[in-house]
């Protein structure tokens, strides 16, 4: 992650947890041409919407009618990434361990698994043909951040001699951002939370990872960015995400509205 | 319409033989769930599903109901409304046969038998589990090269019967699919079409430029059948939204097998009465 000095200041007051994501995300994204967001992605796409607002930034939004440009069924999607036309995407997943290899599909021994996730969706291809493929597991704990995903839906990294313009670039959880640094193949942290700390993180975290010399806590938005996410980046994930953009967005400007 | 292409929801259900692949969509492509109803009710059993790229409430429901046998796809998942609860208790009960896939790859299949030739190669997948778990898939070095550049060949698949919902058909039963082509994919690939529209429009969609791109030829399709609000509780494009009680109570019921039974004889009773 490009080191930028924590703004606003002043703690989480009147921020939304999503917001200070989002936010985050946002500059994880920076001034990309075009960011694809998947399915059940509302922290993401309004992520992307913002680097909209800020940088021009084309956004599909594969799960709108109204942000998605494609005309040639779902398949356009991976052939765009294929062409090299897709910068930015994000990736979850059940697990993600040290290496950033990514599982969607479950825990315990496939197939017959303790605990069977959806499935791997595109990311055993997107994972290879897209630049920067950003992590975004809201949950960090050493349940979620393991040392050795059960099953890999995409390797975090491959042999120099594959064929494999894309990759991981950051992991962003609740708690902590982290860079990935693909010939060394691990992650080093490099932001954390307000209220946490080096130790803690090392606590909740099922992976050995570098730290950065010079760890900075997570920024809180500035009041223009709170201003555009809670006017057009809401209005805009309102048609794929009704409910959380209700929730978020229009609690947090209510809110503010009557302080 | 050739009357002979137009019939009752239960008889295009009648159609669809036990056993056979069936090309399913996603759920934003226009899911058949009425005919997934009707296909419960004359008890359609042995169903090997091909999932265009995804499964949703259609494919849960079938593993529910005892329907399938064996499901290919990228991932089946209720999207926001969470875990597809009996595709995940199937899969740890070892109830129904897995094929993971990866989405295009899924796509990339039926591609190759739309083309009329045996394999399409892909790029990605290699180091995956999802590749090691699939022995009808072959690493080769790509033959255009000087070696040294190993790509996946995945073979081409042909699809017994598709099944979708769409807008309309005219009354030549050409269909109108709109922005919508993986349903086109699906019926390229497919022995034979059973779909399901909200209605049937007079004349043909082949007269104008705007219906015309948006259009998928007759020639594709086997038989039609009208269902008004065919794809509910799922949406269909601008015509309905997703009905987001609705999902949300089947997440909720078919979290147990018995919330699932309940559910699904509660909608068997409501369309029979």
């Amino acid at each position: 992650m490009a080191r930028r000095t924590p703004g606003g200041g002043g703690g989480l007051n009147g921020i939304a947890p999503e917001e200070v994501l989002i936010n985050l995300l946002a500059e994880l994204i920076g001034p990309a041409r075009h960011v694809a967001v998947g399915a059940a992605s509302p922290i993401p796409a309004a992520a992307a919407l913002l680097a909209r607002e800020r940088h021009g930034t084309r956004v599909t939004l594969l799960h709108s009618r109204r942000h998605n440009g494609f005309t040639d069924g779902s398949r356009e999607l991976f052939d765009l990434a294929g062409q090299g036309r897709i910068d930015v995407f994000f990736l979850g997943g059940v697990q993600i361990d040290g290496r950033a290899n990514v599982n969607l599909v479950g825990t315990g021994d496939y197939p017959r698994m303790e605990r069977r996730f959806p499935g791997s969706f595109g990311s055993a291809y997107l994972y290879y043909v897209v630049p920067r493929v950003i992590l975004f597991r809201e949950e960090h704990s050493p349940r979620s951040l393991v040392e050795r995903v059960a099953f890999v839906s995409a390797p975090g990294t491959s042999a120099a001699e594959l064929y494999r313009p894309g990759g991981p670039s950051h992991l962003l959880t609740s708690l902590a951002a982290f860079g990935f640094d693909r010939q060394a193949g691990r992650f080093r942290l490099e932001a954390h939370a307000v209220g946490t700390s080096v130790p803690a993180i090392e606590a909740a975290t099922g992976f050995v990872f570098d730290v950065a010399p010079d760890v900075a806590v997570f920024g809180t938005p500035s009041e223009a960015t709170l201003a555009t996410l809670r006017g057009p980046v809401a209005a805009a994930l309102a048609e794929s995400y009704p409910v959380f953009a209700a929730r978020v967005f229009a609690t947090m400007a209510s809110a503010a509205a009557s302080a | 319409m050739g009357t002979a292409m137009l019939r009752s929801l239960e008889a295009l259900a009648e159609a669809l033989p036990d056993g056979a692949l069936v090309g399913v969509p996603a759920d934003y492509s226009g899911v058949p769930m009425a005919l997934t109803m009707a296909l419960l009710r004359r008890r359609t059993r042995g169903l090997r599903l091909f999932c265009l790229p995804t499964g949703h409430l259609q494919v849960d429901v079938l593993i529910g109901a005892g329907a399938v046998a064996e499901v290919e796809t990228s991932a089946v998942s209720l999207g926001e409304f969470g875990l597809a609860p009996c595709f995940s208790r199937a899969c740890e009960h070892s109830e129904v046969v897995v094929r993971d896939s990866t989405c295009p790859a899924m796509h990339a299949q039926l591609t190759a038998t739309e083309r009329g030739v045996p394999f399409m190669p892909m790029r990605g997948l290699i180091g995956s589990d999802v590749l090691a778990h699939r022995p009808d898939w072959r690493v080769v070095d790509n033959p255009l090269s000087d070696g040294g550049d190993p790509l996946v060949l995945l073979p081409a698949i042909k699809l017994d019967v598709a099944v979708f919902h769409a807008p309309f058909a005219d009354e030549e039963g050409n269909v109108w699919i709109g922005r919508r082509r993986e349903l086109a994919t699906l019926a390229h690939a497919a022995e034979r079409s059973l779909v399901t529209v909200e209605a049937i429009r007079p004349g043909s969609i082949f007269e104008r430029e705007g219906t015309a791109a948006g259009g998928l030829s007759a020639l594709y399709v086997e038989a039609i059948a009208v269902a008004a609000k065919g794809a509910a509780p799922l949406g269909l494009g601008d015509v309905y939204g997703v009905d987001a009680a609705a999902l949300g109570a089947y997440a909720k019921a078919a979290r147990t097998r018995e919330g699932f039974r309940q559910w699904l004889d509660a909608r068997l009773a409501a369309v029979a009465a």
